[in-house]
């Protein structure tokens, strides 16, 4: 919980959301930024790791970037045939991400494909399986900055 | 796009993460058998070519005491959509937002931004801050909370000899 994190901590989430510096020593560096040692600032982290607050340390890639598709996509679900419908759905190993949300648009996944085309066929597959339309919502613009935690 | 041998290993070798030592670089380097200043002149030019968006931490939003997370969907008319998703994604609160197609007639927004809070009183609070900043640019809006997580695989770069 955020109650337990110190302001250090809060500030050190804040800072490590950045970019770290391509250096040989880059916690050294964020370590001169707080007047912490270097020692201090791999400690936190693999705390803050370990405590599960941060889930990950390193290269973000943008998934597109590195060759594939991916795509948002949404299903109307009846409620009575929910969860036949989600074994189907994900039975796909193209589906990375699967939510239910609360709308008519009941369950919400992304796919993850080879190629632009591998998400036209798999939609196509998973519509023919469930006699469901899939809703296609690619992104088209990303507008992002990051996520703060309230200092 | 083709990545070159050498950069899909620097991602196989970091996409877990960096090692937390004081020199993260050198031992990513030294695994991959190539010099350190080769291994930073290649994440320097992936991350100019926008193959890494960024180098640091992903913190967890339920850990953080964020328990509530709503889709903020908007229906804002094209010409002013860009100009005004960049406000919104420049939020605090807003974790992602995009611009996607709508699907008409079943879904009429264009404008997703993800907004987390401790509570869903919170989230409606920062979904009317949303709301004033559209302004009469948008027509409609709704927001969907996920109650279940039903399925959850993270991005796995295949490994081509494999």
């Amino acid at each position: 919980m955020t109650s337990n994190l110190t302001q250090l901590d809060r500030d050190l989430i804040n800072r490590l959301q950045e970019d770290l510096p391509l250096t040989n020593r880059p916690f050294a560096e964020i370590g001169a930024e707080f007047g912490i040692s270097e020692d201090e600032v791999i400690e936190r982290v693999k705390q803050l790791k370990e405590d599960g607050i941060l889930t990950r340390f390193g290269p973000f890639f943008d998934a597109k970037e590195l060759g594939g598709a991916f795509c948002l996509c949404a299903i109307a679900v009846p409620e009575e045939r929910f969860e036949t419908v989600l074994t189907q759905v994900n039975a796909h190993a193209e589906v990375a991400h699967n939510y239910e949300r609360t709308h008519r648009l009941n369950m919400w996944f992304v796919l993850a494909t080879e190629s632009e085309a591998g998400i036209a066929e798999t939609a196509e597959t998973i519509e023919r399986e469930t006699g469901l339309k899939v809703l296609l919502f690619p992104k088209e613009r990303e507008f992002f900055i990051g996520f703060k935690v309230a200092a | 796009m083709t990545l070159h041998p050498t950069d899909r290993a620097i991602v196989e070798a970091t996409q877990a993460g960096l090692p937390l030592v004081p020199a993260p670089f050198e031992a990513v380097a030294d695994t991959l058998g190539i010099t350190e200043t080769e291994l930073l002149d290649r994440l320097d030019r992936l991350k100019k070519q926008g193959i890494i968006r960024r180098i640091g931490a992903a913190p967890n939003h339920y850990k953080l005491g964020l328990v509530s997370n709503g889709m903020t969907v908007w229906d804002v008319e094209n010409a002013v959509v860009d100009q005004l998703g960049e406000k919104v994604g420049a939020l605090p609160y807003v974790t992602h937002s995009y611009r996607r197609p709508r699907a008409l007639p079943e879904w009429p927004y264009n404008l997703f931004a993800m907004v987390h809070g401790q509570n869903r009183d919170e989230v409606l609070e920062k979904q009317k801050e949303i709301a004033a900043i559209l302004g009469t640019a948008c027509r409609a809006n709704d927001i969907l909370y996920s109650t279940r997580i039903l399925k959850k695989t993270g991005l796995r770069l295949r490994r081509k000899d494999g």
